[in-house]
């Protein structure tokens, strides 16, 4: 079936659709990894958006159970050069066109990524929609995407009750803002027990819960749209409880103290952004997923301290808070997909745990 | 970290003649890196013995040593020199074993030369076998359960207990030279011995057998800072067990889901990490298809031939940024230059698929066993990019230039389905033909994975290509849509209309009509996440075209590369292109290259203004042509490949700079070239032009045997045979035929004479011949087989005015402006011409720098417009130098099983080195050194077998070696007549004869040299292909031209009475 895919700057792309044949609008973002589209398509962080996958090939290798990055893929739309008939690999269980469908994600190929791509990468992200229609009203279309506005994320992709992990090490409250499994795993991995807490939860309820430590997820939006998270993170920040966020939570923590997020004209969306971490004085292959960044020129000397810097444009990629057990990246160290070159930083937070409690910090 | 200001002058060691397993990737590696390190303001020295090679150009390095790689030379140059350092990492693996050899025998420490990069340490511990299964069980990365193993014995005991199949890996060794797969104790026994014998440690490993595994690469960088990342993964589409080198490699991965794609990108990082390399890094895995399990297969702590590929894939300059962390910078410090804003620290992203095919060479060797296996045996590649595996795919079999541009290979169309079916567990270079023909008959992609393992993905891939040759096939020429679809995965307007039934030209106009033409991406590191300046582009069919064209007021020139590196189309031929590039550039003008060959300096990004990643075929220079409207075009430099679009290029419309596609059909064209001769009173061998059998046989008998028997469009003697009899015309137009033959075949009289080559200039009223050639074999053995002597020893100045005068008027005849290689026989005090080619040779690289003419750059001068007289070099022949340059072919016989090494008008060579010295001995001497050729000396054993036209010459060969103190052995006929002169000499059984025989005194190493003329006809020859395969395989120097062995014994009387001084020829 045909697709097109209209852009809020007027251009349109003539495709095929796949994956669900519905119309849908959604902020288009594009993302440079070669591989993962499994688990870009299930991390919370894209909710609301359109992911143009620049690697033309995709649906390779399938999709299966296990690399689900949670309960059920959250992009709205995926736009992709070429999508493979069959995957092939000792994992696969199903096609991706069968996985989309079967999800309602709606999906277009035999398009020109790289062209889309290039209009992001010169005007910015902006809100696209892809429809099956035979005929349209540009108008119409133009005013919709014009209107279009990801919000009330967190709220979507956040569960709805806590969840526990059992493990047999330190206990760790994590805040689901729209957090990747792989999060849960690096914990459990090491031993912790986790009970993973609705966004919305007050701090209190962690503060009191007997927790060694407590982790900030990743998640989608505007961290300034999330007020009220950010009273409650405020209060986190307040104790002395020691805090490791990613991504929406290095955010959050940061505008909980002060500090400010700007929007990015396209983002970090890939698995090859070189970070520096600044106390180690070494660089590190990243996954990023993000659209905002904290400013530079908003963090307040006697509270925050950068400990990491994006090497390609300098934005900041990692906090520590001065006087407190607390450190934030924005990249993702849990990948998936991605390098996992920064995974050492879960080993820090559990060693920044252990000297809380053993009354060294 | 910054710089180490204390390197101030560093020696780079290249990695010697082309041979199989170590191609142009060093060259490009090299002279990248001479580049970042002089742009360092390091002054650095350079030893090669490669005369062919661009990083052996005087303004590549401060100075240049075309020397034999040997310790005894570095320890001289070093001597000399004094650098800081010495960069090991860059040469391949010769450069990287003679470094290490320096740094064992304590000539770095003794002349306080550091390694940069990479420490010997760590070297050794990825190199040596033991030391790195020990590293790898350290950090826990799981090898394929091995041994190593130091006699054959121990072999057969390890292999009892893992069981067959088991994989022979000799160490220290190129491209896997003389391992295999055993799959009993005999051929373990075999393969190990042979292993055994060209190790240089006399060690080989055996391993446990994974064939059938996927193939995985990554590759990899660190600096001294720790920092690490890798620069591309990718994946053999044929499984483990095939040589990465013969394998068709993709880049990035396409099978692997990112749990596996991280495992492996992981496990790569913490290898370089261990091994602390400093620098690029290889690293190879095998990955079980049904799980998680694998293995490391090998790390090459180097830059590699998949280095350069992963380069060009990526666009990441791997050499250069190489260059950059041995001085000490670390990666975030090092600019990203095709972004210009980022750094080098970041991880290239494709948003294209790479495909790379090997160039095999058995289209010149149809006597070779086909077969892939661990020994590779490619002598280049191509490179493809496209936005699906399909354009990718087609583009590169066009690039390959074997006759064919789709999978459908014309000799299976013969074959049953059932006989395709048994071809399917073939593994050979046709393998990718075989299973798309299999697809064709409806045998499913599953039954193949079964058989040959290769991922269903791929077969998949080869089935939407096989689905829309149906498709054109059953409903003729397509319509708008499906003809833009055909075009999207690559399908050349040829083959659309050979499909439908069609010719080019229609369907041609039927997609100009469409509107359907390529656009172009470019290749940007980033997948366009940043914005790039890289001029580097590949076609698409895609909507957006990149490759806007702005016009700068310069004149564009469009330059043609040569294509994939095989036996007759080497090196040189990129030489000349980027001279050409760097000429025009220099003038002023705009420089476009198409080209798509990885290995190589010309398709590098920062050579020409705009790099065109594409085959070299008519419609795919057309598509180019139609979007940048250059000025003109020069063809003379690309070798045949391009000299074969001179017509398509001016049908095109482009004005051709240089000689004319006019000139270049004279040259060609038998009839024209004969008036042109007639009109200069040249003489030339009398000869017949003929299209069959027939014909050929008339041919023959009116010159009278021997003949001469080659098609037109000669590429380094394709297909060129002496004939004796009719019987041989019969065979040779038998194999001719089998490939489509549009030119005539050429018979001529056979002349035995003095071979001489020039190269020459000509601007249209005078010519410039830097240097006449003497071939030191009589005419016969292929020129490129020859060994060539500059300046000349024999030739009279009356023949050398008498060769000025012919190729003068030759010249000025074919209308030549440029170029022009001309080849002549001195017989009975005669000139005869051989040939002309109207383009550049493989001689111009060395002769210029030998002679310090700039032939390239007077070349691209005269063929726009100006006059050799204004040009500082003079014209007729050229002044010659003090010194004696010997170009000695190098060969690469022990890695093409079944192949005779018997010399003759067949190209065989795969490089060259060069010897220089001030006289011609020396210059032999240091000539055959480089080859690696192995000069007899006193107490040798030396077999003599000849056939009966070279007894009588024979004698006074065996005389000088009885003089040098060798001992001499003959089968029968030769002895006898040996024996007749007095000589001492032992008689020795030929190899069909009883034990103890010829076989044995190979096998069991009691023989040094072997002198052995084949009998012209194969009964005669007996088993004489065997013996020189045998002396081959146990590295015993066979020698099968009378000329040749005259040579190799002037070299040893004469050639080391003093010191081999290496020179310097940037002082020359």
């Amino acid at each position: 079936m045909k697709a097109i895919l209209i852009l809020e700057n007027g251009q349109t792309f003539m495709g095929e659709s796949i994956g669900s044949p519905r119309d849908t609008i959604f902020e288009m973002v594009f993302n440079t990894s070669m591989v993962g589209y499994q688990e870009i398509l299930t991390d919370p962080s894209y909710a609301g958006q359109g992911v143009v996958m620049t690697y033309p090939l995709i649906g390779n290798y399938g999709v299966n159970e296990e690399d689900d990055e949670s309960r059920q893929p959250w992009a709205e739309a995926l736009i992709v050069r070429h999508l493979a008939d069959r995957g092939s690999n000792f994992r696969c269980q199903e096609t991706l066109d069968h996985y989309m469908k079967r999800h309602d994600i709606v999906g277009i190929q035999s398009v020109d990524t790289r062209a889309i791509t290039r209009i992001l990468r010169k005007q910015g992200v902006m809100n696209a929609m892809i429809t099956c229609a035979e005929s349209f009203n540009i108008q119409e279309c133009m005013d919709m995407l014009r209107a279009y506005r990801v919000s009330n994320t967190v709220e979507r992709v956040t569960i709805a009750q806590p969840e526990h992990y059992p493990g047999s090490g330190y206990r760790v409250a994590m805040l689901d803002f729209g957090q990747k499994w792989n999060m849960i795993h690096c914990l459990n991995h090491r031993g912790c027990d986790i009970t993973l807490f609705p966004a919305h939860t007050p701090a209190e309820e962690i503060l009191n819960g007997g927790f060694d430590g407590v982790m900030l997820s990743n998640g989608p939006g505007d961290p300034a749209d999330c007020a009220d998270i950010i009273r409650e993170v405020k209060k986190l920040y307040d104790s002395d409880l020691p805090i490791f966020a990613i991504c929406l939570g290095h955010q959050l923590m940061a505008c909980a103290t002060g500090a400010k997020t700007r929007k990015m004209r396209f983002g970090h969306r890939g698995a090859n952004h070189p970070v520096k971490d600044l106390k180690r004085n070494r660089c590190f292959i990243t996954s990023q997923n993000h659209g905002y960044v904290v400013m530079a020129q908003s963090i307040d000397p006697a509270i925050h301290e950068i400990s990491h810097i994006n090497v390609n444009d300098g934005s900041i990629e990692g906090l520590r808070y001065k006087n407190k057990n607390i450190f934030t990246v924005q990249f993702h160290p849990e990948a998936s997909p991605g390098p996992v070159d920064t995974d050492y930083l879960f080993d820090e937070f559990l060693d920044m745990i252990r000297r809380h409690k053993e009354g060294e910090c | 970290m910054p710089k180490d200001t204390s390197i101030k002058k560093v020696l780079v060691i290249g990695s010697g003649p082309i041979i199989i397993g170590q191609a142009a990737e060093f060259d490009y590696a090299g002279t990248q890196a001479c580049r970042s390190l002089k742009e360092e303001g390091v002054e650095v020295i350079l030893v090669n013995s490669n005369p062919a090679t661009i990083m052996t150009d005087k303004d590549i390095a401060d100075h240049v040593y075309i020397e034999p790689l040997n310790v005894f030379t570095l320890r001289e140059v070093i001597e000399k020199e004094r650098p800081d350092a010495v960069l090991p990492t860059l040469g391949g693996q010769v450069g990287l074993n003679l470094a290490m050899n320096l740094w064992e025998d304590g000539t770095l420490e003794q002349y306080g030369v550091r390694l940069l990069g990479t420490s010997a340490e760590s070297i050794h511990r990825a190199e040596d076998r033991q030391g790195f299964k020990d590293t790898m069980e350290s950090i826990h990365q799981p090898c394929v359960t091995s041994l190593v193993v130091h006699a054959v014995e121990d072999a057969v005991d390890f292999a009892q207990k893992i069981g067959y199949p088991v994989i022979v890996r000799p160490a220290y060794t190129l491209g896997g030279t003389g391992g295999g797969i055993a799959d009993n104790e005999d051929m373990l026994r075999e393969i190990c011995d042979r292993g055994l014998a060209l190790s240089r440690v006399h060690e080989c490993l055996i391993e446990r057998c994974i064939s059938g595994w996927k193939e995985i690469e990554f590759e990899v960088m660190r600096d001294s800072a720790g920092n690490v990342i890798t620069i591309c993964g990718m994946e053999n589409l044929d499984p483990v067990g095939v040589h990465t080198g013969d394998s068709i490699v993709i880049a990035p991965t396409q099978t692997l889901a990112n749990k596996e794609y991280q495992m492996l990108r992981t496990a790569a990082l913490d290898i370089i990490s261990a091994l602390e390399i400093e620098g690029g890094c290889n690293c190879q895995f095998a990955l079980n298809p049904d799980s998680f399990e694998y293995a490391v297969i090998e790390v090459n702590p180097r830059v590699s031939r998949s280095s350069a590929l992963a380069s060009k894939a990526t666009g990441y300059p791997i050499a250069k940024v190489a260059a950059k962390i041995a001085l000490g910078y670390t990666l975030d410090e090092i600019p990203n230059a095709v972004t210009g804003k980022t750094t080098a620290c970041f991880e290239p992203t494709l948003d294209y698929c790479v495909l790379k095919i090997p160039r095999l060479p058995f289209d010149k060797f149809t006597a070779a066993s086909r077969q892939l296996g661990t020994q590779m045996k490619a002598t280049g590649e191509v490179m493809a990019i496209g936005n699906s595996f399909a354009s990718a795919l087609m583009k590169a079999v066009r690039s390959l230039e074997q006759h064919i541009d789709s999978l459908q290979l014309p000799k299976l169309k013969a074959l049953s389905t059932e006989e395709i079916h048994k071809k399917l567990s073939v593994v050979d270079d046709e393998r990718i033909y075989v299973c798309t023909e299999a697809l064709r008959r409806g045998i499913s992609a599953e039954e193949i994975h079964a058989i040959t393992k290769i991922d269903i993905w791929f077969l998949d891939e080869l089935q939407i290509i096989v689905d829309l040759e149906k498709e054109l096939k059953e409903k003729g020429v397509p319509n708008r849509i499906r003809l833009r679809y055909a075009k999207e995965l690559g399908f050349s307007d040829a083959l659309i209309a050979q499909l439908a039934g069609s010719t080019r030209e229609e369907i041609r106009d039927l997609r100009k009509r469409y509107g359907i033409y390529p656009t172009y991406k470019m290749v940007d590191t980033c997948a366009a996440e940043f914005d790039a300046a890289t001029p580097y582009y590949y076609s698409t069919y895609d909507v957006e075209n990149e490759a806007q064209i702005v016009f700068d007021g310069r004149k564009k020139v469009l330059v043609l590369g040569s294509g994939p590196i095989r036996i007759g189309q080497g090196i040189e031929f990129d030489y000349c292109s980027v001279h050409s590039v760097w000429a025009l550039k220099r003038l002023g003008f705009e420089t476009i290259i198409i080209n798509n060959n990885p290995e190589t300096v010309s398709t590098d990004f920062d050579i020409a203004d705009r790099l065109y990643f594409e085959p070299l075929t008519a419609e795919d220079v057309e598509h180019i042509v139609e979007l940048e409207h250059p000025w003109g075009a020069v063809v003379q430099f690309g070798g045949q490949t391009a000299i074969k679009l001179t017509k398509a290029l001016s049908d095109m419309g482009v004005p051709i700079l240089g000689t004319s596609a006019d000139g270049v059909d004279a040259a060609e064209d038998r009839e024209r070239f004969d008036e042109i001769l007639r009109l200069c009173e040249i003489p030339r061998a009398e000869g017949r032009t003929v299209y069959t059998t027939e014909e050929a046989l008339e041919a023959a008998n009116t010159v009278g045997y021997p003949v001469l028997v080659r098609p037109s469009y000669v590429l380094g003697g394709q297909g060129m045979e002496i004939a004796y009899k009719d019987q041989d015309i019969v065979e040779y137009m038998k194999i001719i035929n089998q490939t489509v033959q549009e030119h005539p075949i050429l018979v001529d009289q056979y002349l035995m004479g003095r071979e001489v080559e020039v190269d020459g200039v000509y601007d249209g009223e005078e010519i410039l011949i830097p240097g006449v050639m003497e071939h030191v074999e009589r005419a016969g053995v292929h020129s490129g087989d020859s060994i060539a002597v500059y300046p000349p020893l024999h030739i009279e100045e009356k023949h050398k005015q008498t060769i000025l005068r012919h190729t003068r008027n030759l010249a000025k005849h074919l209308g030549v402006i440029g170029l022009i290689n001309v080849q002549f026989i001195i017989y009975n005090d005669t000139v005869y011409i051989i040939e002309a080619n109207p383009r550049s040779s493989r001689t111009i690289p060395y002769i210029s720098k030998v002679t310090n003419v700039p032939i390239i750059d007077l070349a691209t001068k005269v063929m726009l417009g100006e006059k050799l007289k204004d040009l500082g070099y003079g014209t007729g022949i050229y002044p010659e130098a003090d010194y004696y340059a010997v170009k000695m072919p190098v060969f690469s016989f022990e890695k093409l099983t079944d192949v005779d090494i018997n010399l003759g008008p067949e190209m065989k060579s795969t490089g060259e080195c060069l010897g220089i010295a001030e006289t011609f001995p020396q210059a032999l001497m240091k000539a055959f050194k480089g080859a690696n050729m192995k000069v007899p000396k006193r107490g040798n054993r030396v077999i003599l077998t000849v056939k009966d036209e070279d007894k009588g010459e024979i004698i006074g060969v065996a005389r000088t070696l009885e003089e040098l103190g060798m001992e001499l052995y003959a089968t029968k006929g030769t002895c006898a007549c040996l024996e007749k002169v007095g000589i001492s000499v032992k008689m020795v059984n030929k190899m069909e004869q009883e034990s103890p025989n010829m076989a044995d005194m190979i096998q069991s190493g009691t023989v040094d040299l072997i002198v052995n003329t084949p009998a012209r006809s194969k009964q005669q020859d007996g088993d004489g292909v065997k013996i020189r395969r045998m002396a081959v395989e146990h590295s015993v120097l066979c020698l099968t031209s009378i000329d040749t062995a005259h040579a190799i014994l002037t070299a040893r009387q004469q050639g080391h009475s003093e010191r081999l001084r290496p020179i310097d020829i940037t002082e020359i």
